[in-house]
């Protein structure tokens, strides 16, 4: 390489000693050295295994949004018709907006209620495995054993709480035909889930501040409140990031509790987007409309993320 | 402002197995600068925080003047204290950092705004003082935590841990200056942590010398140089510390091997000694001037403002500080003269006397 750059420059600059050393430096900058690129072969197994997972399937649900299947051999292009009709289709837009508003309360009230937890709990001595083991356990519970669990303890006849507050606080409650009474349960059942995570992230992060901090407080006069406040929240900014991205992607993508407990009902009360999206998809088998439906969701979860994110990493500079 | 008493105060960690702070009386007298100087470990910190009201002494009672505060939590004890490291409100801009203290303790907004400016010019802080305090380099976040602990009025006394370890040595010596200065004008009582004896014994009217959670010697930082009580007093204070020869005293002279080094005071009894000399007082004299140690000179230092003449006196290393350009070689055997009036006598770590005058007597 060097040789040929040299020579091609001999015809005008033979005559001159000056530009070679020029030249030279020139070359110094590009590394002459061959490059040994055998290392990208170590991307392989990656860049195979994310195509197969995840690259793939993806492209086949594109694949089907922008198609009528009619059976697998009779398939017509349809461009973007699937997704002009989902974004109009009412049921789609009653789904979308009440899975938002289960985001936003589960949010609201998950993440302060976690940090107050995690506030509360013990800092040393045997206790903390106590309270670290009785916060986490519904963490460790299948969330489809979760959903059981309450469709049967919201239960007005059988189940504890149901039988309670209909019994002993003498107020009327059956999540079967009542639509608030439905969400209520869903909503309590995802706080009874989740909160803890919020609450083990935010212990994490309240233990990881110096202890100087706060003496510094006590010194300085601060009320337990400007402690939290002044000390401990803002430290908390980075696992509360998490925590709300992890909540909200949960939450607005969630599934399997409501279809257990409530399937959805009563009416279309606790029909959430995948409820929804899982019914056109697998029940109904319109595979255009569900492809079209959930690169919509995919694009959603995903922009939102991103907000959330960068919202939240601004914020603390 | 009153003096602070700790009457019997000790502290163990671990249910009274060990003492961290051993119980000791000793009182901060009002508006003195103290300096609290000891090795890492040696319970300088705890001490400072069981006068905060961070630790809760495991015995002792402790005073405020006529007020005893022993049970006292930390905010009632109005006193003030700046950690080794930054701690600072890190959203907060510089100037609500330092206005804190005083928000907390629901003091007028007039006179927060007029403490906090006065304390930022103190310090050199007003042209941070909108900043966010955790995009200043630590230097400057410790100044800020500095300023923090000045900014309340009559405060009973400031207490400074070790507070200029992340600030550059530049700095330092103007930050030390201007605490010395902030003492004279405010009249804080200062106890300022350290374990450079350089910056204790520039800062403070009286050092207070804490070694294994017990106060071994307390005096102004000339007393701790010229006149140490305890050897250990005589090693860490000093650069280098005290030479320390062990010799015996027999009738009435202190011998080091066969050579009389002087007199033994009167009532010592007869007996194994280590005698004390700071480098700066040995005198290098020919090989048989007397009374005095024949040393063989081991090596020389040129520090360029003067030498260090290392020498052996048989098997123990003592060194003598000289003008520069001593005239000693290396291998050459000298004679240590010990100066009568800086030489002292320890017997288990304590002093127990000083070297006297040989008056002629002993060998000529």
């Amino acid at each position: 390489m060097t040789d040929q750059t040299t020579v091609a420059q001999s015809p005008s600059g033979a005559a001159e000693p000056a530009p070679p050393p020029a030249e030279e430096a020139k070359d110094a900058r590009v590394d002459p050295r061959p490059k040994n690129n055998r290392a990208w072969w170590l991307v392989l197994p990656v860049v195979v295994s994310v195509a197969f997972t995840a690259v793939i399937p993806l492209m086949t649900v594109v694949n089907y949004s922008v198609q009528d299947v009619f059976s697998p051999s009779e398939r017509i292009f349809v461009g973007l018709e699937w997704f002009r009709e989902i974004a109009r289709d009412p049921e789609v837009r009653g789904a979308f907006v009440r899975t938002l508003l289960f985001s936003a309360q589960v949010l609201l009230i998950e993440i302060p209620l976690g940090v107050a937890v995690a506030v509360a709990m013990p800092r040393r001595g045997v206790s903390v495995s106590v309270a670290l083991v009785l916060v986490a356990l519904p963490l460790l519970i299948p969330w489809n054993v979760v959903g059981t669990i309450w469709q049967i303890f919201a239960r007005g006849d059988i189940g504890l709480g149901g039988w309670a507050i209909n019994n002993v606080l003498g107020v009327n409650f059956n999540y079967t035909l009542d639509s608030t009474d439905a969400w209520l349960t869903v909503l309590v059942m995802d706080v009874w889930h989740w909160t803890p995570l919020v609450a083990l992230l935010a212990y994490a992060g309240l233990r990881s501040i110096p202890q100087p901090y706060f003496q510094a407080a006590q010194i300085d006069g601060a009320s337990a409140w400007a402690t939290f406040r002044h000390i401990q929240l803002p430290r908390l900014r980075g696992v509360l990031t998490i925590a709300i991205l992890l909540r909200f992607m949960d939450s607005f993508m969630i599934y399997t509790e409501p279809f257990v407990v409530t399937g959805g009902g009563p009416g279309n009360a606790t029909s959430f987007l995948s409820i929804l999206l899982s019914k056109i998809a697998v029940g109904q088998f319109d595979l255009g409309p569900a492809g079209a439906f959930s690169l919509l969701y995919f694009l959603f979860v995903q922009i939102l993320c991103y907000v959330f994110f960068t919202v939240l990493t601004r914020s603390g500079r | 402002m009153a003096d602070i008493r700790l009457e019997g105060v000790g502290h163990s960690y671990d249910g009274g197995r060990t003492w961290a702070l051993k119980p000791m009386t000793w009182t901060w007298q009002s508006s003195r600068a103290y300096a609290l100087l000891g090795p890492s470990g040696c319970g300088k910190t705890t001490l400072l925080n069981i006068i905060s009201g961070l630790i809760t002494p495991t015995t002792g009672r402790i005073w405020f003047g006529d007020r005893e505060v022993t049970g006292v939590p930390t905010a009632g004890r109005n006193i003030a204290q700046v950690f080794q490291f930054p701690v600072l409100y890190e959203e907060m801009s510089v100037y609500d950092n330092l206005a804190f203290p005083l928000r907390n303790r629901k003091f007028p907004k007039k006179e927060v705004d007029q403490r906090v400016r006065q304390v930022s010019q103190l310090l050199g802080l007003d042209q941070v003082l909108r900043r966010r305090s955790r995009r200043l380099d630590p230097g400057r976040q410790q100044i800020v935590s500095l300023g923090r602990g000045l900014v309340r009025p009559q405060v009973a006394a400031v207490l400074l841990d070790e507070p200029l370890t992340v600030v550059d040595p530049a700095l330092k010596w103007t930050l030390r200056s201007k605490l010395k200065e902030i003492h004279r004008d405010t009249g804080h009582t200062l106890i300022y942590v350290t374990h450079d004896q350089t910056e204790a014994l520039t800062f403070a009217d009286e050092v207070v010398v804490l070694n294994d959670g017990a106060i071994v010697q307390t005096g102004p930082p000339a007393e701790l140089f010229l006149s140490p009580t305890h050897e250990f007093v005589g090693h860490f204070i000093g650069s280098p510390g005290m030479n320390m020869v062990p010799g015996e005293i027999v009738g009435d002279v202190v011998r080091v091997g066969t050579a009389d080094v002087g007199a033994a005071p009167d009532g010592l009894p007869a007996g194994p000694v280590r005698i004390g000399v700071r480098p700066e007082f040995v005198r290098i004299a020919g090989p048989d001037a007397s009374p005095g140690a024949a040393a063989t000179v081991t090596g020389i230092d040129r520090m360029g403002a003067y030498d260090l003449v290392h020498t052996r006196v048989g098997e123990h290393p003592v060194i003598v500080k000289t003008e520069a350009g001593s005239a000693c070689e290396p291998d050459a055997v000298v004679c240590l003269h010990f100066p009568a009036d800086r030489t002292f006598l320890f017997r288990d770590e304590v002093r127990c006397g000083s070297l006297a005058p040989l008056n002629g007597r002993g060998p000529a």
